[in-house]
């Protein structure tokens, strides 16, 4: 029950990008065609969960024995930007066919803050490793769902006629503003499940 | 050009948020008020006008192959001193900044101002365009955070100019941000047409 629970806050009550700001850039930048927002989403996916698990053990098997909580921020970004190059070499090897359809989006994933931030938010919340995998399984489709949904408001937008000064990204901001306005409206749901599920 | 153009063209032609469009992630999560804006814009300009110098200073020993990593490193280390020092003289700031302090490490801003320009310029220069660079980001946030604050609270830094039922609280909230920024993203493009 606790699982559903993270999984449902995860993806809809506190999005990553609609409600927490997290992953902004790829949000925006990469959001033109649902193609290219699904290939990103599924990269992300499969990044995140990794560099979850990865930064977690190293958390807790290699810095907090040692007393070394301080180089979180620099522990984790090496580790984050080995581990996306790591990902990259071994695709290409093992799967010619999904290095093709996301490979372009992997050296991008390094700056992509939600990777770091999910890494640090699961040791800030004290979550122990299975708890982190669903939540950072679980933000990461929330993720891919508010790119996919957004890219395709945003091939509809191209159809419309915007006034000038608005064209390009003034119009895509406000879209995101009207998309995250309809998300609000999950708030709460969290509080009910945790009630019905007498947590 | 010389060290004051350099300077003035971070804060207005080449404008890290309104007109580069560079770090939306703090622009947006934190700017719900204007001391908000303002503290995570001076964070951020303290690592961006350290890195900038210390990239410039050591940018001949670095070997082309692993200067990213190694910009990386740079920076996260002084993302870690400025950790250190916000959680001993500004703790209050620093906990509503939260997550958003560490993850200065992946503003492209900085990456970007380090490759583009710190790695290329001499030190002088490249504490200039931090200096520019940094100014023009901490406007930015500062004015977003005053907007927001002011239409979301009918206050601005705290001082309430508006009584507070006149505000509409949708834009202390996460929808609120975008829409805010897209219209002064619009407001910008219409002056800097004419």
């Amino acid at each position: 029950m606790e699982y559903i629970l993270i999984f449902i806050t995860a993806i809809f009550v506190n999005n990553i990008v609609l409600s927490q700001f997290l992953g902004i850039c790829p949000f925006l930048g990469v959001s033109k065609k649902v193609s290219t927002a699904s290939g990103m989403g599924a990269a992300v996916t499969f990044v995140l969960v990794l560099a979850t698990i990865v930064t977690y053990l190293i958390q807790h098997y290699v810095l907090n024995p040692n007393g070394l909580q301080y180089l979180q921020t620099i522990a984790f970004i090496l580790v984050i930007a080995a581990l996306v190059q790591m990902v990259e070499i071994i695709l290409k090897k093992v799967s010619p066919s999904l290095y093709q359809a996301l490979g372009v989006f992997l050296p991008l994933i390094t700056t992509n803050c939600c990777i770091l931030g999910v890494a640090i938010l699961v040791i800030q919340k004290d979550y122990d490793l299975l708890q982190g995998i669903v939540y950072a399984t679980s933000t990461a489709l929330g993720f891919a769902l508010a790119m996919v949904v957004f890219a395709g408001l945003r091939e509809q937008l191209q159809f419309s006629k915007v006034p000038k000064v608005f064209d390009g990204m003034p119009i895509a901001l406000i879209t995101a503003g009207l998309l995250a306005m309809a998300f609000m409206g999950f708030s709460g749901v969290d509080g009910g499940l945790s009630r019905l599920f007498g947590l | 050009m010389n060290n004051f153009k350099i300077i003035l063209n971070g804060i207005v032609k080449e404008n890290p948020t309104f007109v580069l469009l560079l770090g939306m992630c703090p622009t947006l999560g934190t700017t719900s008020s204007a001391i908000n804006g303002m503290s995570m814009g001076l964070a951020t300009m303290f690592v961006l006008i350290l890195s900038n110098l210390i990239i410039s200073l050591i940018k001949n020993l670095i070997p082309d192959m692993v200067r990213i990593p190694s910009y990386i490193v740079v920076i996260a280390s002084l993302v870690t001193i400025l950790q250190m020092v916000m959680q001993a003289y500004v703790p209050d700031i620093y906990a509503t900044l939260g997550l958003f302090i560490p993850l200065i490490v992946v503003n492209c801003i900085i990456l970007g101002r380090a490759e583009s320009f710190a790695a290329k310029n001499n030190p002088l220069a490249s504490i200039c365009d931090g200096i520019g660079i940094g100014i023009g980001f901490t406007l930015a946030l500062t004015l977003l955070g005053a907007v927001r604050e002011f239409l979301g609270t009918g206050a601005v830094f705290g001082f309430t100019l508006q009584g507070e039922n006149y505000g509409m609280l949708l834009f202390v909230l996460a929808p609120g941000a975008f829409i805010a920024l897209g219209y002064l993203i619009a407001i910008v493009n219409k002056m800097r047409a004419q």
